[in-house]
């Protein structure tokens, strides 16, 4: 293959080629596909059924329920599981039993367990009961801050900082959400830069990743895309993850959004458990099978046995007497 | 693939460089002409034509049978939410559709807004002649991209299908009726299985040489994936205009709207749907159909581009025909706005 003659791209305009030559009209046709075919070879889906999906079902599950759940998840090939969160019972009673379930569960080899710390007291009761990753939340509105954790953005900042030096000590791995990336609840509309500072905090204390939420569902790919073109500037993208909720029905138009922008881990939820606590009625986390199904059609590796994933979906549906959001898992039904 | 670079001039060695367009020669093209390939990019058009298909497509496939005032109201209630084109009824025999039987009485009710139209769907000549008469100034005809399902759909081969439907696009254009054309199974086929990307184009093309100005292309079954989506289109686009392109997604895999997406970053600007999400799957029990018009508009709003349509009153008119047809809404942007 001879080289191109660096000439040519100074004497010659596209416009005047393609005016000579059909078939470069044809390229160009095919060039505008590529672009928009610019995806990640595999995506690493990080599911959040039995953490983030369980805390926002009323019925209150079982421990044994919850173990059988996350050791079916265990075999279907997710290289992410979030099982529990140290948080006081009194607020989340559902995560209760925490250490019971994190000891019961049967940690499959290639698998990563994190579990949700708000605090020290919780982050020294998870390593107690065996943790070996840890996940903090953020938060991109100080409302939402202060209704969900009752403190401002610096102050849990100030708590972040003292469990992720712990962490860091103890070799354990921290990974940091942002929530309300998009809107929140409270006072609606999220600047994009906001949630850009979060997120670099959250980096630059030590998260190897920032999973960014989109808490109440209402972004589109527009304010999507808006939100992480503002971080990816702050934030590598490689360390960055969507975590996008269906109560809109624009999760998953959201994720491929994200993934046209390079974002390459997405957290979604078995059977898409998990109402939307602000809005009553209204679906919450996108479902993990509707995402797996887009991207085996879209080619892209993520390991997953997609049967397998329905399957856990159908016994935690079953145990919470509750049909499933997936829907993937409604038609194969 | 190993090119000669017998370099005459500078565009010589170019064009025989990408006749070929293999991978490489695709690849220098891509860094000797940067400010194509940066021009390629995403860019979304600016308006989406939204064909509202509910009162049809999606009512045609409930099993509560619909009054015709229910029908008439639904279809005033979305010309008034600003919905550009409302496929209103469809002219085909009682006996296989036993919904649309009160087609004249639909088309004869509505109140025709101005400046909106209301195609309905005409199968043969015969639906043809009597939707005339009836009042109908724009008419649709549906073929398919897969034999077994054009066989078992409406008993006839794709090649014979497309025969009877010259004889309206015929008729439709010595009377001054325009014609929108359909193909279905462009991503799959419920019996087929995988559908060719080049069989669908092929039949876009002769729905749009045979007269269609538009042609709406079909993910019947809902198993298509963004992927799938853009393979095809951009088979499509080799023979039909973008322009005269539109897609019609349904979400039984929970795929439209990402599908609907990557259709209107290839340059898609007009999109099917149904209000409430009306119509399930015929082929799979329980499963959803069409894509619900609330998520599509709310989808669009939020990328900024225009659609002529007050989601408000079309949620009213979603909200109206559930309550009629005492059946909760598909639509997820209705459930959320519930304040039940």
């Amino acid at each position: 293959m001879g080289n191109v003659p660096a000439a040519v791209k100074h004497c010659l305009s596209h416009e005047a080629l393609a005016q000579e030559h059909p078939w470069l009209l044809r390229w160009l046709v095919d060039e505008k596909s590529a672009a928009i075919c610019d995806f990640p070879k595999a995506v690493k889906v990080v599911e959040v059924g039995p953490r983030d999906g369980l805390q926002n079902e009323k019925e209150m599950v079982p421990t044994g329920v919850k173990i059988q759940l996350i050791d079916m998840l265990s075999e279907t090939g997710l290289p992410v599981i979030e099982a529990t969160s140290f948080v006081s019972s009194k607020w989340v009673p559902q995560m209760a039993d925490h250490a019971e379930v994190l000891k019961g569960i049967s940690l499959a080899p290639h698998v990563r367990y994190p579990v949700l710390t708000p605090n020290m007291q919780g982050f020294h009761a998870a390593v107690d009961a065996g943790a070996t990753e840890v996940a903090v939340f953020g938060s991109a509105s100080e409302t939402f801050c202060k209704n969900n954790i009752n403190c401002s953005i610096e102050e849990s900042f100030q708590r972040f900082k003292e469990i992720i030096s712990s962490a860091k000590q103890a070799h354990i791995p921290v990974r940091g959400y942002v929530s309300c990336a998009v809107a929140c609840p409270y006072e609606g509309h999220v600047e994009p830069a906001k949630v850009a500072e979060v997120a670099k905090r959250l980096y630059e204390l030590g998260c190897y990743e920032v999973s960014l939420c989109d808490t109440t569902g209402v972004g589109t790919p527009g304010s999507m895309a808006s939100m992480l073109k503002c971080v990816v500037k702050e934030v590598p993208t490689n360390a960055l993850a969507v975590h996008c909720h269906d109560t809109y029905g624009q999760a998953l138009a959201n994720v491929l959004i994200a993934l046209q922008m390079g974002i390459s881990v997405v957290d979604s939820s078995v059977a898409g458990l998990g109402g939307c606590p602000f809005a009553k009625g209204a679906t919450g986390n996108v479902s993990t099978e509707d995402v797996v199904y887009m991207l085996n059609g879209l080619g892209i590796e993520t390991g997953v046995n997609l049967s397998k994933v329905i399957h856990a979906g159908e016994f935690i549906c079953k145990a919470l007497n509750r049909s499933t959001n997936s829907k993937v898992a409604q038609k194969n039904n | 693939m190993n090119q000669k670079s017998q370099v005459q001039t500078p565009l010589t060695t170019i064009v025989s460089l990408s006749k070929t367009l293999n991978p490489e020669c695709v690849q220098l093209l891509r860094v000797h002409f940067p400010q194509v390939a940066a021009s390629a990019g995403k860019s979304l058009p600016e308006k989406v034509k939204i064909v509202e298909v509910g009162p049809r497509d999606g009512l045609q496939n409930e099993k509560t049978i619909v009054p015709a005032e229910v029908k008439i109201c639904l279809i005033d209630m979305l010309s008034e939410a600003g919905l550009p084109v409302i496929e209103a009824t469809s002219f085909v025999s009682p006996k296989w559709v036993p919904q649309m039987a009160d087609q004249v009485e639909v088309m004869k009710g509505i109140s025709k807004k101005p400046g909106v139209n209301y195609p309905v769907l005409t199968p043969n000549l015969k639906g043809f002649q009597a939707a005339v008469k009836a009042g109908a100034t724009e008419v649709a005809i549906f073929g398919a991209a897969s034999e077994l399902f054009s066989k078992k759909n409406i008993n006839c081969s794709v090649e014979e299908s497309l025969q009877r439907f010259e004889e309206v696009a015929k008729a439709a254009k010595e009377q001054g009726v325009a014609v929108r054309g359909y193909v279905s199974c462009v991503l799959g086929c419920p019996y087929e299985g995988k559908v060719a990307p080049g069989k669908v184009a092929q039949v876009a093309k002769r729905l749009y040489a045979m007269g269609c100005y538009e042609i709406s292309l079909g993910d019947t079954t809902g198993v298509g994936t963004p992927g799938g989506m853009i393979e095809m289109l951009e088979a499509v686009k080799h023979e039909v205009p973008v322009e005269a392109l539109a897609v019609h997604c349904h979400d039984t895999y929970g795929q439209a709207l990402a599908n609907i997406l990557v259709a209107l970053q290839m340059g898609i600007s007009v999109v099917d749907s149904s209000v409430a999400g009306l119509g399930g799957c015929p082929y799979a029990q329980g499963a959803s159909g069409n894509v619900a018009t609330e998520d599509v508009v709310y989808m669009l709003h939020g990328l900024g581009i225009q659609t002529g349509v007050d989601l408000a009153k079309l949620m009213d008119a979603g909200a109206f025909i559930c309550q009629s047809l005492n059946r909760r809404t598909s639509s997820k942007v209705a459930q959320a706005a519930c304040k039940l």
